[in-house]
């Protein structure tokens, strides 16, 4: 189906239709099925080793479905050839669960290395505008002659999100952004999140497993269960259901801050 | 009881730890051969990584320089020390020079310099690549618009094949002069006298067999450390074990692909 381009339906920007990913014969996605529309802000909640990671490794191309299509922008992630699928990714922030931040550069080299990377002719002041801006826009200008062993675990989930916020992406992936963060940086991680969804007017799908990131930080929320999307609802709505996969994944969120 | 019969079903599928033992190693000889064609088949082609393999180089090579500065004279002096009593005994000292020259280039310097970087450099690049890929690093490099694999691997392996034969020429030159320090404090030999005697039985073919031969050591342990690195799983275990994996492996090829040319030059002399 082409986007539409009338004000009464929002273009498509990720549809996923009956995604299928097994690893050594144990299915992890069987047949998920989603559409993300511009602007939308997607939460997708689940267990740990339920596939969320895999789902969006398959979204910008780092593992290959087994059957169902994954279409970015109405195209077809896996029939991408490289070039291309290089320059679909250019669009696709991903903020990797460990931020994976390049050990052996400095938070300068880091940022700068996707845009000199992309753009081989772009000019030194460019860069050097454009790194101070990702760097100012999630407030550590100050670390930016620092080593990644050097910054707190926050501040290196910021620095990767800075890193992804240099090539302007239009989707964002946060695998897992506030895990291993104590509360109040997390509170922070979600502001950033939505901070960036503002300024930069991106698409997100955020996966996690913490409630309180979900419910700031996303208009829908799915779960995967048993490799399978839940209807997608506002965050009040989705915990109305009785299911017992929601309910016990509610309830036991909320241990942690009785 | 329904617990039972599904334990029941799993025994009879499960196999042997031979068999399966077999199959990885044919599946890893099958990965490591497609792993090495991709090299052929990414790193020559543009954009050259220039500057990284320049970097790689300094780092391979460069950093280098003190180990293989220091093992290479031992090499020489002690294995002069070591063959002069039974030279004497058919009063023969004079043939140190050229003795020794044949074994340090033949032999000595490819060998011993190509295990001591493979220890050193072969176990860095399983490390350094195996942490980045259980970081998701190299996951990060890819969806950030470059091609790992050229820009981590093929530079890499280049770096260390041109630099290995560099490292063995130096390392030769080196227990040559080890060699010569040895003489010359117990023959009173000089200098020029020394390294003529010395390079007089060494033939064209002998030079360019170790040059070969060292640029087919650098590639093996290149591709095993990478492989490895590239490969690893499991966190951090993952990597300590892809750095011994590389070394070991490595090690084995090296004194395997000796035995090989050693008896090849021998055909072809
Ligand atoms: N590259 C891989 N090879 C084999 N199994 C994998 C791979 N990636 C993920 N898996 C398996 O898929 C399952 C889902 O993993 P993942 O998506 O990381 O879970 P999570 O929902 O916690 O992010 C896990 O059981 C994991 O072992
Ligand atoms: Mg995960």
């Amino acid at each position: 189906m082409p986007a539409e381009t009338g004000n009464n339906k929002k273009e498509v920007v990720i549809a996923i239709r009956q995604l299928k990913k097994s690893f050594n014969g144990r299915a992890v996605l069987n047949g998920v099925d989603i559409d993300i529309c511009r602007g939308e802000n997607l939460a997708v909640l689940g267990r740990s080793g339920t596939g969320k990671s895999v789902l969006i490794k398959i979204i910008s191309g780092l593992l290959k479905p087994d059957s169902g299509t994954v279409k970015v922008f109405g195209k077809e992630v896996d029939k991408l050839n490289l070039p291309a699928l290089q320059e679909l990714r250019q669009k696709i922030g991903f903020s990797f669960q460990n931020s994976a931040l390049y050990d052996s550069m400095s938070v300068r080299e880091n940022l700068e290395f996707p845009l000199v990377r992309n753009r081989p002719k772009i000019k030194k002041k460019e860069v050097n505008d454009a790194v101070e801006r990702v760097l100012t826009d999630v407030g550590l200008l100050k670390t930016i002659d620092q080593m990644p062993a050097e910054l707190s675990g926050g501040q290196r989930k910021r620095i990767g999100i800075a890193r992804t916020l240099i090539l302007q992406p239009e989707i964002m992936l946060y695998d897992e952004p506030t895990a291993g963060l104590d509360p109040i940086t997390s509170i922070e991680i979600n502001n950033l999140i939505n901070q960036v969804q503002h300024e930069y007017n991106t698409t997100s799908l955020i996966i996690t497993h913490d409630l309180t990131c979900a419910k700031t930080t996303a208009d829908t929320v799915t779960m995967l269960v048993e490799g399978k999307f839940l209807p997608t609802a506002n965050f009040e709505k989705f915990f109305e259901r009785q299911d017992e996969s929601v309910r016990t994944f509610y309830d036991y969120n909320f241990i942690n801050y009785k | 009881m329904e617990r039972n019969t599904e334990q029941l079903k799993i025994v009879p599928a499960e196999k042997s730890i031979i068999s399966k033992g077999v199959d990885d190693f044919f599946l890893g000889v099958y990965n490591v051969w497609k792993f090495i064609g991709r090299f052929f088949k990414e790193g020559f082609l543009p954009p050259f990584e220039i500057k990284e393999i320049v970097n790689q180089c300094y780092s391979v090579g460069f950093r280098s320089l003190p180990l293989i500065s220091l093992t290479g004279f031992i090499t020489g002096m002690v294995f002069t020390k070591q063959s002069r009593p039974s030279l004497a005994s058919f009063g023969a000292t004079s043939w140190l020079p050229s003795l020794i020259s044949i074994a340090v280039i033949r032999a000595l310097a490819p060998l011993v310099t190509a295990l001591i970087v493979a220890g050193k450099v072969g176990s860095n690049m399983g490390a350094e690549l195996g942490s980045m890929k259980v970081t998701e690093q190299i996951d990060a490099m890819e969806v950030s618009g470059t091609n790992p694999f050229k820009f981590l691997v093929s530079t890499r392996v280049m770096a260390i094949t041109f630099m290995l034969p560099v490292l063995v020429i130096y390392s030769g030159l080196i227990g040559m002069m080890g060699s010569y320090l040895n003489v010359h404090s117990n023959e009173q030999t000089s200098f020029t006298a020394f390294f003529k005697t010395a390079f007089m039985p060494i033939s064209f073919l002998d030079i360019i067999s170790s040059v070969l031969k060292s640029t087919i050591f650098g590639f093996t342990i290149g591709i095993t450390g990478c492989y490895q690195g590239y490969h690893a799983e499991n966190g951090t275990q993952g990597v300590g074990k892809a750095a011994n994996t590389a070394v070991v492996i490595a090690m084995i090829l090296i004194f395997v692909e000796e035995m090989l040319i050693v008896q090849l030059v021998n055909v072809i002399r």
